[in-house]
C-alpha cells in the first residue's frame, strides 16, 4: 500500500465538495480512462467578481486521485478565477502533506482540470500541453516522456546527461538502465548508436565557461540553497550552508530533514543542483563529517 | 471482529506446523548438510524428506527431479535460460500474454538480443487458441512457457494437453505453475511437462524458498554455477530451514486438497455469487467454468480499484486490484488488457483469493460491507447518477487526454 499522509487519507475518506455544483458555468473535464485516473471539475463563478463561488468534483480513480479533487475544491473556493489559476500542483500536493513520486500526477490532473474549468468559463479551448509516460526515475518523478524530450532537444548522449539535464537517476541510480534503454531508443532514431563511454554532452559545455571566484560561488551556492529552501520547508525541514572548501559544500540539515531517511537523497538533490549551477563537481556533505582542523580554523 | 486476509494470490500465512519443523534447522541443525559432523547430521535427511514431499504432493517420478530454488521467480527465469542455452540453434520462445512478469520482463530482455518471442493472445474469457498454438510449434521453438493457473483470475491453462502438443513437436515444455500447486491435484508422471515453477510461499511456506521440476533427461544448463547442491543443477549452500518447511508445506497441502477444492471452493463461490446479486455493474472475470477453486476476480464498474482497497482495508479486509494505480504503472493489469476488459471496468477489477485458513463468518463479513464501499465511490464517479450509470458513459464523460 502507498505511504499515504494522514492528509491524503482524511480527504479520501471524507472528500470535501463531491459531487457536480448544480448551476456550474466552469467545467474542466481531464484525465485519461486508460491510465484510470479522471476528473470532471465544476464551478460557480460570480460573473461581477470573478469570484468561485462554489466547487465540486466527481473523479473516477485512486484514493491520491480523489484527495487531490478534493483538496483542490476546498483551495479555489473564494478565489477569484486570477488567483485559482496561480495554484501549482506543488500547492495541491504541500496542501496533502505530500504525495508519493508515482502519484504526483494526481496533483497535476488537479490543476489541469481548474485550468480547463476555467478556459471553459472563458469561451476558450484548453488545451494539454504535457504528455505523461511511465515513471522512471523514483527519485525524483522523472518520466519516460521528459526524459525522452531531453535526449531529442539537447542531443544527450549519457545517463550522465539525462541527469544533468532532468536529474533523472541522479539520487539511488537504480533507474540507470532504464534510461540506457530510452538513450539506446532515440539514439537509434536519430541513426546514432549508444556507447555507455562516449563524452557527456554537457561536460564539454560546463568546461566552456569561465571559473568562478571563490565569493561567486559562495553566492551561487546560497543562492541554489534557498530556491530549495521552500521545498524542504513544506517538509518541515531546513538546510544551512556552513563551509565550503576545494568541491566540498559542508551542510546542516535541519527540522525534519535531520534523521529523515530521505536526508541522504535530499542531499544527493541539493548537490545536483550545485553542480548544474555552478558547471564543476560539487560534493554535498553534512557538516558533522567536516575535519576538525577545519572547524577550528572557522 | 479481526481482520479478514482474502489475498492468498500474493502471500500467504506460513503454517505454524511448518514453522515448528523449521526452527531446529535454525539453531540445532544448522550445519551445512554438506558437513561431515553432527551438527549436519540430520539435515541431509532432512532435505531428502522435504524433496519427497514436494514429488508425492506434484506426483512426480523421481525426488532427484526437485531442485530447490530461492523463489518462483528463478524457477522461471532458470527453466527458460537453460533451454536457450541447451539449444543454441531454436530462438523462438512460445508464451502467453497473461503470465507473470517473471517470464514477460524475462522475454521482452530476451528479445533484445534477437529471440523471436510468441506471445498467444486470449479471448474475452482469457482463454488460449490450441489451433494457434499448434501452428506455431516448430523446430525453431526452443521452448513453450505457459501458467498452469493464471495470479489474477485463477483460469487454467490446458497445459497437460499443451504439452503433449510440444512433445509430440519435438519442443520443451515449462509451465509457471505458483498458483495451481497445491490448489489442484497433480501428477506429473503422467504428463509431458518437461519443466515446472512452484513458489512456497504461495502454500503456506515461507517467502525465499522454490522449486523447479526438472524431468529426468530434460537437456539443462544451470543458472548458477558453482558447488555440487542440487547435482550441481543450482549451486549455493541450501536454504535448509526453508527446505524443511517447504516439504512440509507440501505434505500439508497434500492433505488439503480436498478441502480446497470443497469447502475453500464454497468460500469463493458464496462471496462472488452474493456480490453479483447484490451490486448492479459488476461481473467476475475469467474462464468461470476453468478456474482455481480459491480464486475469483470481480470487475466493479465506474470505479477504481485502489480507491475500492482503501476502503476494504479501512474496514480490516484485504485483497488486490489489477488496477493501473495499485502498482504506479499506466496501465490497468495486463491480464485485463489482453481479455479486452474495458478500461471503466479493469481499474476496478478486485481479486479474492482464499485460503484453508478463512472461514464463512469472514465472507458474510465482506458481503455485509462491500456494496456501501461500491456505493460509495459511486457517488464520486463521473460515470454515474443516482443508481445507474450515467446514460452512455463513454460519451457523457469524455475528458481531454492529461
Amino acid at each position: 500500500m502507498w505511504d499515504y499522509s494522514d492528509k491524503v487519507k482524511d480527504h479520501f475518506f471524507n472528500p470535501k465538495n463531491a459531487g457536480a455544483v448544480a448551476d456550474a458555468n466552469a467545467i474542466g473535464e481531464v484525465g485519461s480512462i486508460s491510465c484510470g485516473d479522471a476528473l470532471r471539475l465544476t464551478l460557480r463563478v460570480n460573473e461581477v467578481t470573478e469570484i468561485i463561488e462554489d466547487a465540486g468534483f466527481q473523479t473516477f480513480g485512486c484514493g491520491s486521485a480523489i484527495a487531490s479533487s478534493s483538496v483542490l475544491t476546498e483551495i479555489i473556493k473564494g478565489m477569484t478565477l486570477e488567483d485559482a489559476l496561480k495554484v501549482s500542483n506543488q500547492d495541491i500536493a504541500n496542501e496533502l502533506d505530500g504525495l508519493p513520486p508515482e502519484k504526483m500526477h494526481c496533483s497535476v490532473m488537479g490543476r489541469e482540470a481548474l485550468q480547463a474549468a476555467v478556459a471553459n468559463y472563458r469561451g476558450e479551448e484548453w488545451k494539454d500541453d504535457h504528455e505523461e509516460g511511465a515513471l522512471i526515475c523514483k527519485c525524483f518523478a522523472v518520466d519516460e516522456a521528459m526524459i525522452e524530450e531531453m535526449v531529442w532537444a539537447n542531443k544527450l548522449r549519457t545517463v550522465e546527461d539525462v541527469t544533468n539535464f532532468t536529474k533523472a537517476g541522479g539520487g539511488c541510480a537504480a533507474c540507470h538502465e532504464d534510461i540506457e534503454n530510452i538513450l539506446e531508443r532515440v539514439l537509434k532514431e536519430r541513426g546514432e548508436s549508444f556507447d555507455p563511454n562516449a563524452e557527456s554532452v554537457t561536460k564539454t559545455a560546463v568546461e566552456a565557461k569561465a571559473p568562478l571566484t571563490n565569493l561567486q560561488r559562495i553566492k551561487r551556492i546560497e543562492m541554489v540553497l534557498e530556491s530549495l529552501r521552500p521545498q524542504l520547508m513544506a517538509d518541515g525541514g531546513d538546510v544551512e550552508l556552513v563551509e565550503v572548501i576545494d568541491n566540498t559544500v559542508y551542510v546542516n540539515m535541519t527540522g525534519a530533514c535531520s534523521g529523515c531517511q530521505m536526508a541522504a537523497m535530499t542531499v544527493a538533490g541539493i548537490q545536483q543542483r550545485l553542480m548544474e549551477e555552478l558547471g564543476e563537481f560539487i560534493k554535498v556533505v553534512p557538516a558533522s563529517q567536516m575535519p576538525k582542523t577545519a572547524v577550528a580554523g572557522a | 471482529m479481526t481482520d479478514i486476509y482474502l489475498d492468498n494470490n500474493a502471500t500467504t500465512k506460513v503454517d505454524p506446523l511448518v514453522v515448528n519443523e523449521m526452527l531446529p534447522f535454525f539453531t540445532e541443525q544448522f550445519g551445512n548438510p554438506s558437513s561431515i559432523h553432527k551438527f549436519a547430521d540430520g539435515v541431509a535427511r532432512a532435505l531428502k524428506k522435504a524433496r519427497q514431499q514436494v514429488q508425492e504432493l506434484i506426483g512426480a517420478e523421481h525426488d532427484s527431479e526437485i531442485v530447490f530454488t530461492s523463489c518462483g521467480t528463478e524457477s522461471d527465469s532458470t527453466a527458460i535460460l537453460s533451454a536457450l542455452k541447451a539449444q543454441p540453434n531454436r530462438k523462438e520462445i512460445i508464451t502467453t500474454a497473461v503470465e507473470h512478469p517473471a517470464i514477460l520482463s524475462l522475454c521482452e530482455y530476451l528479445e533484445k538480443d534477437g529471440y523471436i518471442v510468441h506471445r498467444m493472445p486470449v479471448d474475452h474469457n482469457g482463454r488460449l487458441n490450441l489451433d494457434a498454438y499448434k501452428s506455431l510449434l516448430s523446430d525453431q521453438v526452443a521452448i513453450v512457457s505457459v501458467m498452469w493457473a493464471n495470479n489474477e483470475t485463477g483460469t487454467l491453462f490446458p497445459v497437460v494437453e499443451m504439452a503433449e502438443m510440444a512433445n509430440a513437436a519435438g519442443v520443451m515444455f515449462h509451465t509457471d505453475a505458483v498458483q495451481a500447486v497445491g490448489k489442484i491435484p497433480m501428477n506429473l508422471k503422467d504428463t509431458k511437462i518437461d519443466m515446472l515453477s512452484i513458489s512456497g510461499h504461495k502454500l503456506h511456506a515461507p517467502k525465499g524458498i522454490g522449486v523447479l521440476y526438472l524431468r529426468r533427461g530434460t537437456r539443462f544448463r544451470p543458472l548458477l554455477r558453482g558447488g555440487h547442491q542440487e547435482r550441481g543443477r543450482r549451486a549455493g549452500t541450501e536454504n535448509t530451514a526453508s527446505i524443511v518447511g517447504l516439504g512440509k508445506a507440501c505434505e500439508l497441502a497434500l492433505e488439503h486438497i480436498e478441502y480446497e477444492n470443497t469447502q475453500v471452493k464454497a468460500m469463493r463461490d458464496r462471496l462472488e455469487r452474493g456480490i453479483v446479486e447484490q451490486i448492479p455493474h459488476c461481473f467476475i472475470t475469467g474462464d468461470l467454468e476453468n478456474r482455481l477453486p480459491n480464486t475469483t476476480d470481480i470487475a466493479f464498474e465506474y470505479i477504481e480499484g485502489e480507491a475500492i482497497l482503501m476502503l476494504l482495508n479501512k474496514a480490516g479486509i484485504a485483497a488486490s486490484s489489477g488496477s493501473a494505480c495499485t502498482s504506479g504503472s499506466l496501465e490497468p493489469s495486463h491480464v485485463m488488457r489482453a481479455m479486452d476488459i474495458p478500461y471503466t471496468a479493469a481499474h476496478g477489477t478486485i481479486r479474492f483469493s482464499f485460503s484453508r485458513y478463512n472461514t464463512m463468518r469472514e465472507v458474510d463479513e465482506v458481503l455485509k460491507v462491500m456494496p456501501q464501499i461500491v456505493s460509495t465511490l459511486r457517488k464520486l464517479s463521473p460515470y454515474w447518477d443516482g443508481d445507474e450509470p450515467v446514460a452512455d458513459p463513454e460519451k457523457a464523460f469524455a475528458p481531454t487526454y492529461a
